[in-house]
């Protein structure tokens, strides 16, 4: 896996979408190296639906533009053979069995790796001959990605995929979509929508954070936790952890104060306690400061 | 062979409990010298994490000399940890106990020892970093 590429996957320049009066997405500039595995993260109606379609070519943006794989996103075979796209719901022809769908992408599809997509659902365990639509979600889901896979995609754009499976369908999943990263060595690169943090944690190595139609976030994680810090500390006049560094959200009580900082330097106050942050507590520290009301929409449902 | 574990909610990034837990195994003993790792897919497919977490785990612990990467056979145990005798250990070992106690009577729970131990731990690490900068 050669993470060090240095080429973008994705890459957005003010990109907007707006319907009548409303911005479903407004001024978002993104980069997405290639063969992350990009977490979309944001409260429900943050625009990450629309962000993952305007990069599919199934939308037009109103404004700014976005450069995928090399090219503007478009309804033509060329663009559309290297992009898997799996749309929230996973739709399927629910009468038609996973080998009737395997068999239709190979007529509507340049290139098309039917065997490793029955091999994949074989190995899985899933009957390739049954209706689609009498299978269990996480057994679609799968399905799913299986197809999307069998395009042997360089990118693949995955809307909520595991919101509706049970944890053990969920790792099973994340096992498929990471292997499939595995085997491409560093030549498929994902973004993936969801709202299960822990999942992301494991299996993401980049963040996009949406709240508000704009972004708030965007960057390897990794880097990202440790641009961040939490300050717990008396409440007191803040304005010289302001005068260092960015708060980004802050807490406080009548006795304490507690900061989510992008640090401008080392921290230095010894009235403040310094921890590392989580992922998920960055996610929810950028929620908050775009939107308080956003919190109720973050799940934290948990890994097993 | 090495099975690995990732909780996703212990706050450890996922690369150190890779880490950890290789290096966990040889202090034990599960893996010895010459030990073939799993590769990278089957790690990947075996806990669901991204690849490159596990590729860092690997050079983290090749840089410590630990496992060496032979081209076209996979990845294996070269050497165990370096540390202090097991004698340290089992000293180390008493006179944490005999603070525990301590601590147990002065009516301490696990919580508050434990976060008295992070804390403290945390205060020395400052303290080798601000000594290491020159500033202390």
């Amino acid at each position: 896996m050669n993470e060090e590429t240095g080429g973008l996957a994705i890459e957005t320049s003010g990109l907007t979408k707006r319907y009548r009066r409303a911005a479903a997405l407004s001024e978002c500039s993104v980069t997405v190296p290639v063969g992350r595995i990009s977490a979309l993260v944001g409260p429900n109606g943050a625009g990450k639906s629309t962000l993952l379609r305007l990069l599919t070519g199934l939308a037009w943006p109103t404004g700014g533009s976005a450069v995928v794989l090399g090219g503007t996103p478009r309804q033509d075979p060329a663009f559309l053979a290297e992009i898997g796209y799996l749309a929230q719901d996973v739709p399927l022809y629910g009468r038609l069995s996973a080998e009737d769908h395997v068999r239709a992408g190979a007529r509507l599809n340049l290139r098309w790796d039917g065997a490793a997509a029955r091999t994949r659902l074989r190995q899985l365990g899933i009957p390739l001959d049954r209706a689609v639509g009498t299978l269990s979600g996480g057994q679609r889901a799968q399905v799913g990605l299986s197809l999307a896979l069998a395009k042997r995609p360089r990118l693949l754009l995955l809307d909520e995929p595991v919101a509706a499976l049970d944890p053990l369908a969920r790792r099973h999943f994340l096992s498929t979509l990471t292997s499939a990263v595995a085997e491409s060595d560093g030549g498929l690169t994902v973004m993936l929508s969801s709202h299960l943090i822990a999942d992301l944690e494991r299996v993401c190595d980049h963040l996009i954070l949406l709240a508000e139609a704009r972004v708030q976030l965007c960057g390897d994680i990794e880097d990202l936790l440790a641009e961040h810090m939490v300050l717990v500390g008396p409440r007191k006049d803040t304005s010289a952890i302001e005068r260092a560094h960015t708060i980004v959200h802050a807490t406080k009580t009548p006795r304490q104060t507690t900061l989510v900082i992008r640090r401008g330097g080392p921290v230095i106050d010894p009235a403040y306690q310094a921890e590392d942050i989580s992922l998920e507590d960055l996610v929810l520290a950028y929620m908050g400061a775009a939107a308080p009301a956003a919190y109720t929409h973050l799940s934290t449902v948990g890994e097993e | 062979m090495i099975s690995f574990r990732v909780d996703g909610r212990s706050g450890v990034p996922p690369y150190l409990q890779l880490v950890q837990q290789v290096r966990q195994a040889l202090r034990m003993g599960v893996l010895d010298v010459g030990d073939q790792l799993p590769t990278v897919r089957e790690v990947v497919a075996e806990v669901a994490v991204n690849p490159n977490t596990v590729l860092k785990a690997y050079r983290d612990l090749e840089r410590e000399g630990l496992i060496e990467a032979r081209s076209g056979q996979g990845t294996f145990v070269r050497r165990r940890p370096a540390g202090p005798p097991p004698t340290t250990h089992s000293r180390l070992g008493r006179s944490l106990a005999r603070w525990v106690r301590e601590a147990r009577e002065a009516g301490l729970d696990d919580e508050a020892i434990e976060s008295l131990l992070k804390v403290t731990l945390r205060a020395a690490d400052q303290a080798a970093a601000d000594f290491d900068e020159g500033i202390a």
